[in-house]
């Protein structure tokens, strides 16, 4: 038993189809072809496929698809463009926080769903942001610098 | 020291840009017209013949095309061990086998439409096992009567050394320099304790994956998440039988490999697959899959015994290394040879003696892994400083220094052996330890603390420090060989391509800026493109902390050869001899008559010009004298003594490069590598059950560090210039993965004088270890 949804993803609205027990990870890769969202364990302990519903980080392996009908998606494919890459992804490149790079579209999402609600967090508070996502390349340390530098950015400080 | 343009800047990761907005660059963000997907049968026993597979109902099933077991697949014997020809791992494993050592060993494989249908063909796949008695503890395994792991006729070395598996027994070296039972009678104090470290997974975020699929030529290619593609090449065309010329490897990004990747795990399967079927098939391991069925740190249990005098010398040193290798040989001898070859030269002595065994249990089998063996050795011998250092009464830091090598020296080891086996005689020729233990006890404020820690506040908290040093020889002598190819574009840009295996490491742009600094142009001009075995000159592959120093010199090499060439058309062009010209901000300057030629009116007249012909070169270097990278670690605990828990509060390290070419991607290194001990130190294990299953294969149960648990953590690049490498660098992937374990452990016993001979450090070894002191107060008194 298939099942029409409905949502927008990254400024564009989708009708799908899909079964019932479809992950949205899976819709996100295979149907609409935005590969940035990543599959590093498919039970929501490493944060690799976090993408953004309704402004909130969610593990898109652990959500069914049409939980997704009629909420607002945003993968890292929607945040910037390629001329004008979102200050997050500019200070991950600046910072060094990107090594192998396959913990980054979600380790960025999570850091936006933190700064677009509390462009001053402390260290503490970034560090509880990105716990779910997991790094095994930086030790993390350039990543909490990088989100340290975007939110100062996008403070307005410092350019 | 020289003043350099490019090299040592930190300038941006070549590739970052694109993985920070999530660009299509790994090996699963393809997708292929009738691609199918391939799922593995894994073995639920320890140990087991496999007396019949019956595959016929999962053949019939609706949608699937292939199903592969030991009866329908050549019987190759191999290794997996992504490491040079010949390699030095025991040929003990086939694609499938009428037998399985290891729950998690492969049984059947399935290609089907989709991966509901594979996994349900597996469950249509009617195996009769008949099991056989398993051998999990290494210090069993050579036991009379112990079950033989690998009874097969056909398995061998192919290079000649021991091997004995029918006493399970993998590898064994032993040598001795100078005189140990000498060295032992000079000694005022001897040292003895016995030590174990244990199974340890890469957890890369990006599981094993692979997609294989037909050229229109008809030849197969192989898109991999691989640190060794040439040897993936060579490996997969062994297993299936075909010619090298058949296959073509490509190298996507890869998300992480730390050895784990240095493995041929699950491409020749794929393969097969695709050659059967004539489709593509991808084939990507779960992450439940890398934990019960990938490779791992070989476990060991470690021996040590060492002697030293009033003054400070150490006279002797003996490691015994049993290493636990599981149910194959993949690496087994290397990372055991590296207890010594890599981890012993770090030390002053002239008595040394190590004997080493690896034995083959029916556990997960195991692999490379950042460190290779010196991260276990580097445990024994760091504790052991201390409690020498403790004997005589001599603060560590001064301890440590006194007997460390320094610069100019040599160590009778280098000779002894390499990680392969034959070893070359070389001195140290860069080092700046002294420098790095200086300064990292002053920015670790090691003296203040060592004072303030003397007095333990009341509560159940105490605090301690730790330190050790560390060392990690880069590439295996004369085995080791990197190349590279770069031509010049019309605009004057260059193409470099290079066979070495960026796996996420900033490879690319470290060697694009040795090649950059070389011509002297700025990065943006170096469009590089990394291993692809029909492409790109052949590179050993990412291991051995050898990129930026040998790969980096094949690159420094190339570029010299260009730039011959540009100054021979410029000489041409100005009319002057090629002598009195240099190459300067992406042009031709003639020291005499001030004259200059951009590198854009160069190659125009190269390729249209007159005597046209393409400004190209190819160069390759191999390793002669492998260059030693040193660090110095500090670490400070605190110690819950009613709970056991042991946290770090700040880590410092002090690491000696050489000329860190890019200093921000060096700190990276530094970090990842240092978090990923300190991980391993206090919370990853596996635990087993006694039929030898994994128990807690995923993140949640073996808990490898988030954001909010890591510490302070710092790093101090302390230069040094090592003249046998490019522009002074030596390498940096691996030493820092070497010191959470001794400087740890160390710490904790300056907290509350426990010493923890055992890892990891969980806080229930702590409070058995608590416990055990007070008792033997008690008794004491
Ligand atoms: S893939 Fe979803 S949390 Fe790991
Ligand atoms: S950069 Fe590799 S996992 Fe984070």
């Amino acid at each position: 038993m298939k099942k029409e949804i409905e949502f927008t993803i990254n400024g564009e609205r989708r009708k799908l189809i899909v079964k019932p027990n479809e992950l949205l990870l899976n819709v996100i890769r295979e149907d609409l072809g935005l590969t940035g969202t990543k599959y590093g364990c498919g039970t929501g302990e490493c944060g690799a496929c976090t993408v953004l519903v309704d402004g909130e980080p969610v593990v898109s392996c652990l959500t069914l698809a049409v939980a997704a009908d009629k909420k607002t998606i945003t993968t890292i494919e929607g945040i910037g463009t390629s001329e004008n890459p979102y200050p997050l992804q500019l200070a991950f490149v600046e910072t060094g926080a990107v090594q192998c790079g396959f913990c980054t579209p979600g380790m960025i999402l999570s850091a936006k769903a933190l700064l677009d609600k509390n462009p001053n967090p402390t260290e503490n508070e970034i560090k509880q942001a990105i716990a779910g996502n997991l790094c095994r390349c930086t030790g993390y340390v350039k990543i909490i610098e990088a989100i340290k530098l975007a939110a100062e950015r996008m403070r307005g400080r410092k350019r | 020291m020289r003043k350099f343009k490019v090299v040592g800047k930190s300038v941006p990761k070549v590739d970052a840009l694109a993985l920070a907005q999530g660009k299509p660059l790994f090996t699963d963000d393809i997708e292929l017209r009738g691609m199918l997907h391939a799922k593995i049968l894994w073995s639920p026993h320890a140990h087991a013949r496999i007396k019949n597979i019956d595959t016929s109902k999962a053949e019939a099933l609706p949608g699937v095309h292939a199903v592969l077991c030991y009866k329908n697949v050549p019987r190759v014997i191999h290794t997996t061990a992504g490491q040079g020809w010949p390699e030095p791992s025991p040929y003990d494993i086939v694609m499938f086998d009428n037998k399985v050592r290891y729950v998690g060993d492969r049984v059947a494989a399935v290609a089907a439409e989709t991966e509901e249908i594979a996994e349900r063909a597996l469950e249509l796949i009617k195996v009769e096992y008949e099991p056989l008695p398993a051998v999990f503890d290494p210090e069993r395994a050579m036991d009379k009567g112990a079950p033989v792991i690998h009874d097969e006729p056909d398995c061998k070395y192919i290079i000649p050394v021991f091997y004995d598996p029918k006493h399970n027994h993998c590898a064994h070296i032993d040598l001795e320099v100078g005189d140990f039972e000498q060295g032992i009678k000079e000694a005022d104090f001897v040292v003895e304790c016995k030590f174990k470290t244990h199974h340890e997974q890469h957890c890369s975020l990006e599981p094993h994956t692979c997609i294989c699929y037909f050229d229109p030529a008809g030849r197969l290619i192989i898109r991999t998440s691989n640190q060794v593609p040439f040897h993936v090449r060579r490996i997969v065309a062994q297993c299936l039988q075909v010619p090298e010329r058949m296959i073509r490897v490509i190298k996507p990004r890869i998300g992480g490999g730390f050895g784990g990747k240095q493995e041929v795990l699950i491409e020749e399967v794929c393969a097969m697959l695709a050659m059967l079927t004539k489709r593509p098939v991808r084939l990507a391991y779960t992450r439940e899959e890398e934990f019960v069925s990938a490779r791992v740190r070989h476990p060991m249990v470690m021996w040590a015994k060492t002697g030293v005098k009033k003054d400070g010398t150490i006279t002797a040193i003996q490691l015994k290394v049993l290493s636990n290798a599981g149910a194959y040989g993949a690496h087994a001898m290397t990372v055991m040879n590296n207890t010594c070859a890599k981890a012993l030269p770090l030390f002053r002595c002239k008595n040394i003696k190590w004997v080493a065994d690896a034995v083959y249990t029916n556990l997960l089998p195991g692999g490379a892994y950042r460190g290779y063996g010196v991260t276990q050795a580097a445990f024994p011998m760091g504790v052991m400083m201390d409690e020498m250092a403790e004997a005589i009464g001599m603060d560590p830091v001064d301890f440590w220094k006194l007997n460390t090598i320094k610069e100019g020296e040599t160590s009778p080891i280098f000779k002894a052996l390499s990680e392969t086996g034959r070893g070359v005689e070389m001195i140290v020729e860069s080092c700046s330890l002294p420098e790095c233990i200086d300064k990292g006890a002053e920015v670790f404020g090691w003296r203040e603390k060592r004072e303030r820690y003397k007095k333990q506040s009341k509560g159940p908290i105490k605090h301690g420090i730790g330190m050790c040093c560390l060392v990690q020889g880069g590439t295996v002598p004369l085995i080791d060989m990197a190349s590279a190819y770069a031509k010049m574009n019309d605009d004057g840009s260059f193409n470099l391509l290079i066979g070495a295996t960026d796996l996420g490491t900033g490879a690319d742009t470290v060697l694009s800026q040795i090649f950059a600094e070389t011509l002297d142009i700025p990065v943006e001009d170096v469009i590089v493109y990394p291993s692809d075995t029909d492409l790109t000159p052949f590179d050993k592959g990412a291991y051995a902390s050898g990129t930026t120093y040998l790969s980096g010199m094949a690159v420094l090499r190339t570029a010299e050869k260009i730039r011959e060439q540009i100054l021979g058309v410029a000489a041409d062009i100005l009319g002057e001899p090629k002598e009195g010209l240099r190459i300067e901000n992406k042009g031709v300057v003639s020291g005499k008559s001030g004259k200059r030629v951009e590198f854009s009116q160069i190659i125009k007249r190269a390729l249209y010009g007159k005597d046209q012909f393409q400004i190209g070169a190819t160069a390759s270097e191999f390793s002669r004298l492998p260059p030693q990278s040193f660090a110095a670690h500090f670490a400070e605990v605190a110690v819950d003594t009613e709970t056991g828990q042991v946290k770090v509060l700040s880590y410092v390290a002090a690491v000696d490069c050489g000329t860190a070419v890019n200093p921000k991607l060096a700190e990276g290194q530094a970090e990842g590598a240092i978090l990923n001990g300190i991980s391993y130190a206090l919370t990853e294990e596996f635990i087993f059950d006694d039929r030898g299953r994994v128990l807690n294969p995923s993140f949640t149960d073996y808990k490898i560090f988030s954001a909010p648990d890591i510490p302070k953590i710092t790093t101090i690049l302390v230069p040094s210039y090592e003249p046998t490498g490019p522009y002074g660098a030596k390498t940096v992937g691996e030493v820092n993965i070497n010191g959470p374990l001794p400087a740890i452990s160390n710490a904790i016993y300056n907290a509350v004088g426990i010493r923890l001979y055992e890892t990891p450090f969980t806080p229930e070894r702590v409070l058995n270890a608590l416990k055990e002191k007070r008792k033997s107060k008690i008794k004491q008194r």
